[in-house]
């Protein structure tokens, strides 16, 4: 009886080859609108996708997506525990932790906890095996659905600085029969690299102001620098000044899609509404951009298998 | 000396265009931008950089082949798995993956791995119009931005000192992670920008509880307020409820964006003047809610 399931499974996999994949919604500049473009984009594509927020510091995914939270699940870091009975206060675990987590004064260990990024050389090199590891939150794996839509949330606990393990937790947790959309954090530096790291796709959200160009061109950087394939949205496309088209334009980036600005959805924004659910002639214009989308990574594929 | 900090938790809601506007009123200030992923300030303060030094953020691991026999332990031991091996069995850091912990480089049988330090970007002493100003760029992809931010705040102190300047401004970074961390503590008085909507609302509350959290006084300024009237009092409500008090309401006005296409504060834009009158006296009041100037919390954090 199972037999026969697993080889259509199989079958499904083969024929939808890169249908299924990873989409990473970033940008530089931080409020350009990544959020509106993954939630509206899952939601016009349904039960073939899944939700991902990996802007773990400030999530807002479910403020628009608005579903219910099945699961909740502390992800956490492992930090060094001294046994003070083992400990001749060599000093070893200090000398090799290279981010100040541990020092050894006199016949005193402190341990600073915050600063600890994990990586288990005090435990490794304590002679008298002292250290032990124990736990620290990193924050909540938050897994739920709506409708059909399947939805995973990282949420930093407040006070923690290392984002990119809990952002690597939430990915860890993608269904790989499904499209997944990533929601990215903003800026370019490491937990935007965990967010978008072995993504097929990147669509980077901008504005055309110099803040929004300016923060864009940093963004194009990094996404290059990971050899993924990207295209632009541009939202409150009318603002600002059209700098912004003519350096997609000599950088050959796709404008995938175009946003007005317009009261009418900068106030449905701003009551966490959607484009798909309060102005309907929105969804197949997000089903077009899954399309092209899809089309782009097609193409790149056909190129490297050449 | 005392410094005022400008966060927001969520990105976009006008940091950098409120925090511009308050440096082309400061008298006697040093101007700090400790966004240093995504900086901008420098659009439209238009720095004269006076001085360019090196960001060294931390060494990454580096295997010398010659010296390499493959035995795989670094491999093993490494949690952040950044060592692979390439086609050829040979071992190699991914510097991307590469935490720069040095466990690989101090366990290494054969000695085979350098820890050579990274640039990790740049650092700047610059005059504005308004004053002097320290500013950064950290490369594209990196990790220690809580460090440049450190190092930023420390300069800009420094720079106040020398200068004999009574306060700095500093635009922070969005989110509530390292390098907002790293840009508050030991702040005399955080101001946060938020917009009228239901995720600014949400990200205003984070952002309070870590200010809360690291002890630094708080304060509001609603921003586009206009776009949601009624959400702009439940976030004035949300922010009261944890003691923090609304300095302003400044409505959309698009003669922000036409000043930032100039490179322009709106304080150098033509018109505007019920805007600017009303920045004016948003500005008398924050300078008003600062704390007695007293000493410094440590910022050795990252020291």
């Amino acid at each position: 009886m199972s037999q026969p399931v697993q080889s259509k499974q199989h079958l499904n996999r083969n024929l939808s080859h890169k249908s299924v994949m990873n989409l990473c919604i970033a940008s530089g500049k931080g409020g350009t609108g990544k959020t509106t473009i993954a939630v509206n984009l899952v939601l016009a594509l349904g039960e073939r996708a899944e939700l991902m927020d990996c802007d773990v510091e400030e999530p807002n995914a479910h403020i628009f997506l608005r579903p219910e939270i099945t699961h909740s699940k502390a992800i956490t870091t492992p930090v060094p525990e001294v046994d003070f009975s083992l400990c001749t206060y060599c000093g070893q675990c200090a000398q090799i932790c290279r981010f100040n987590a541990i020092a050894v004064v006199a016949k005193r260990v402190l341990l600073f906890e915050d600063l600890c990024h994990s990586c288990g050389g005090c435990s490794l090199v304590c002679p008298t095996k002292a250290i032990t590891e124990t736990t620290r939150e990193l924050g909540l794996l938050e897994s739920g659905h709506r409708d059909d839509i399947r939805f995973l949330s990282g949420r930093l606990r407040i006070g923690e600085t290392m984002a990119p393990p809990l952002i690597c937790a939430v990915r860890q947790a993608a269904d790989p029969d499904k499209i997944t959309i990533i929601d990215a954090p903003p800026g370019t530096s490491c937990p935007v690299i965990a967010a978008i790291n072995g993504a097929d796709f990147v669509v980077l959200v901008t504005e055309p102001t110099p803040f929004g160009l300016h923060d864009l061109k940093l963004a194009v950087e990094a996404v290059r620098l990971l050899g993924i394939p990207c295209g632009l949205v541009i939202n409150r496309a009318d603002i600002g000044n059209r700098e912004v088209y003519a350096y997609a334009e000599e950088e050959r980036l796709p404008i995938l899609l175009s946003i007005p600005f317009e009261r009418r959805i900068a106030e449905l924004y701003s009551e966490g509404k959607t484009l798909v659910e309060s102005l309907p002639e929105w969804q197949p214009a997000f089903v077009q951009l899954y399309e092209d989308i899809a089309a782009l990574v097609r193409q790149k594929e056909a190129l490297c298998v050449k | 000396m005392r410094e005022i900090v400008i966060i927001s938790g969520k990105g976009g809601t006008g940091k950098t265009t409120l925090t511009a506007a308050f440096c082309a009123l400061a008298q006697d200030a040093v101007f700090c931008d400790a966004d240093v992923d995504a900086a901008d300030l420098h659009l439209l303060l238009q720095p004269q950089i006076q001085e360019q030094h090196d960001f060294i953020g931390g060494a990454k691991a580096e295997i010398q082949p010659e010296r390499c026999t493959a035995c795989g332990l670094c491999q093993d031991l490494c949690r952040f798995k950044a060592i692979c091996a390439s086609h050829n069995a040979e071992l190699a850091v991914d510097p991307l993956l590469c935490e720069g912990c040095g466990v690989c480089v101090d366990l290494c049988p054969e000695k085979a791995i350098d820890f050579p330090p990274q640039r990790c970007g740049e650092w700047y002493i610059s005059n504005t119009r308004f004053g002097p100003m320290v500013h950064a760029r950290l490369g594209i992809a990196e990790e220690n931005s809580g460090k440049l931010v450190h190092l930023v705040r420390k300069e800009a102190m420094k720079l106040a000192e020398q200068k004999a300047r009574q306060l700095i401004i500093t635009d922070g970074p969005p989110g509530i992670g390292c390098p907002v961390i790293a840009a508050i503590g030991g702040a005399a008085l955080v101001l946060t920008v938020v917009e009228p909507t239901l995720s600014g609302k949400h990200d205003m509350e984070r952002v309070l509880d870590l200010a809360a959290h690291f002890k630094v006084p708080a304060r509001l300024i609603i921003n586009k307020y206009d776009l949601n009237s009624r959400m702009a009092e439940s976030i004035v409500q949300a922010a009261k409820g944890r003691g923090v008090a609304c300095l302003g309401r400044i409505p959309f006005d698009r003669a922000f964006t036409l000043a930032m296409v100039q490179g322009q504060t709106l304080f150098d834009y033509p018109g505007a003047e019920v805007r600017k009158e009303e920045l004016r006296r948003i500005w008398v009041e924050i300078l008003a809610a600062l704390p007695e100037d007293k000493q410094r919390l440590s910022l050795n954090m990252y020291e």
